[in-house]
């Protein structure tokens, strides 16, 4: 379970769903991302999503570190995935 | 994804502080139950927010269904729950989300577990189970303050939404008078005596605050649950 750092409140990943629809022609919450920090595996809607920064910040479900920020201001969107190996999508 | 016009075309109160709105939505997609809509508010200066709100409508249903709860610190809730009026346009983004959603080919057992408000998308999937007369076998267990904060206090003890469902109450703080029931947060024994057993493999949707969510997630880890077959949806 989460180290716990952040006592913050939080969202799931779930909540992240129109934003993300934003930049994606697809759900990005169903599909399946693998963490860059623990390797944990799962889907987007079970990551913590923290929507009180500027943006919005998803961070794992196990090890509480980034997988995904968006933020955008000035005309402009910035997507860093750089906490995330992979994300998988089903075809369905 | 853009954002569409809804009209808000009729105003429920649910409890003293949870509104339902039916909007009128052109050219709905249609959901699945468990989704939800993000709800645009813009002020006349130009000053935005946007919030989550699950549907509560089932799947066929003509109008889109939010009920909202007011969060007294909130920017967008107390204005959906107590200013809106019948009439007004609203800007919608959805539906939205692909994972705490039940869709009526699901055939396994069903825990529907919910906290206070956390009952809104529960009660999609109740109705979209009724609608398609599916055969699914549901458990519902609602936990909620008092008698007079339950939300579809008439769906949940009568309607065709239940029909075939067994549905648990647990009240936190206060039962009605009679209640042999234990009144006090949801434990191990009550999960035990309410819900599925691991051995049933049903899928579970979890959904509440935060606080109740981790909770009952923990219990029913503990419980020996299938953390994959576990779906949470937490709110602030």
């Amino acid at each position: 379970m989460p180290n716990d750092g952040s006592t913050d409140s939080f969202l799931d990943g779930n909540a992240a769903a129109g934003a993300l629809r934003e930049v994606f022609a697809v759900d990005v919450t169903s599909a399946h991302g693998q963490c860059v920090g623990c390797g944990n595996t799962g889907p987007m809607a079970d990551a913590r999503l923290f929507a009180d920064a500027p943006g919005l910040v998803l961070r794992c479900a196990s090890c509480d570190a980034v997988l995904l920020r968006l933020v955008s201001g000035g005309g402009r969107r910035w997507l860093d995935v750089r906490g995330l190996a992979y994300l998988q999508f089903s075809d369905a | 994804m853009s954002w569409r016009v809804a009209v808000v075309a009729e105003l429920r109160d649910e409890t003293d502080t949870a509104r339902t709105l039916a909007l009128d939505v052109a050219d709905w997609p249609g959901h699945d139950a468990g989704q939800h809509v993000d709800v645009r508010l813009t002020a006349p200066d130009g000053y935005t927010a946007v919030r989550p709100y699950s549907i509560a409508s089932g799947p066929g249903q003509r109008r889109v269904e939010l009920t909202v709860e007011v969060d007294p610190d909130g920017e967008v809730s107390p204005y959906l729950a107590r200013e809106v009026t019948v009439g007004e346009q609203l800007e919608i983004r959805g539906p939205l989300g692909g994972w705490f959603v039940w869709r009526p080919a699901q055939a396994e057992p069903v825990q529907l577990i919910a906290g206070g408000s956390g009952l809104v998308p529960l009660m999609a999937m109740l109705r979209s189970r009724a609608a398609a007369q599916s055969s699914a076998r549901f458990r519902l267990l609602y936990s909620v303050r008092a008698p007079e904060a339950m939300l579809y206090a008439d769906d949940l003890l009568a309607g065709d939404a239940v029909d075939g469902v067994e549905v648990s109450i647990a009240y936190t703080r206060k039962a009605p008078a009679g209640w042999s029931d234990p009144v006090g947060r949801v434990d191990a024994a009550r999960l035990a005596a309410t819900t599925w057993a691991p051995a049933e493999r049903p899928t579970t949707y979890l959904c509440g605050p935060t606080a109740f969510v981790e909770t009952v997630a923990d219990l029913l880890l503990a419980a020996g649950h299938d953390a994959r077959r576990i779906r949470t949806e937490r709110f602030g």
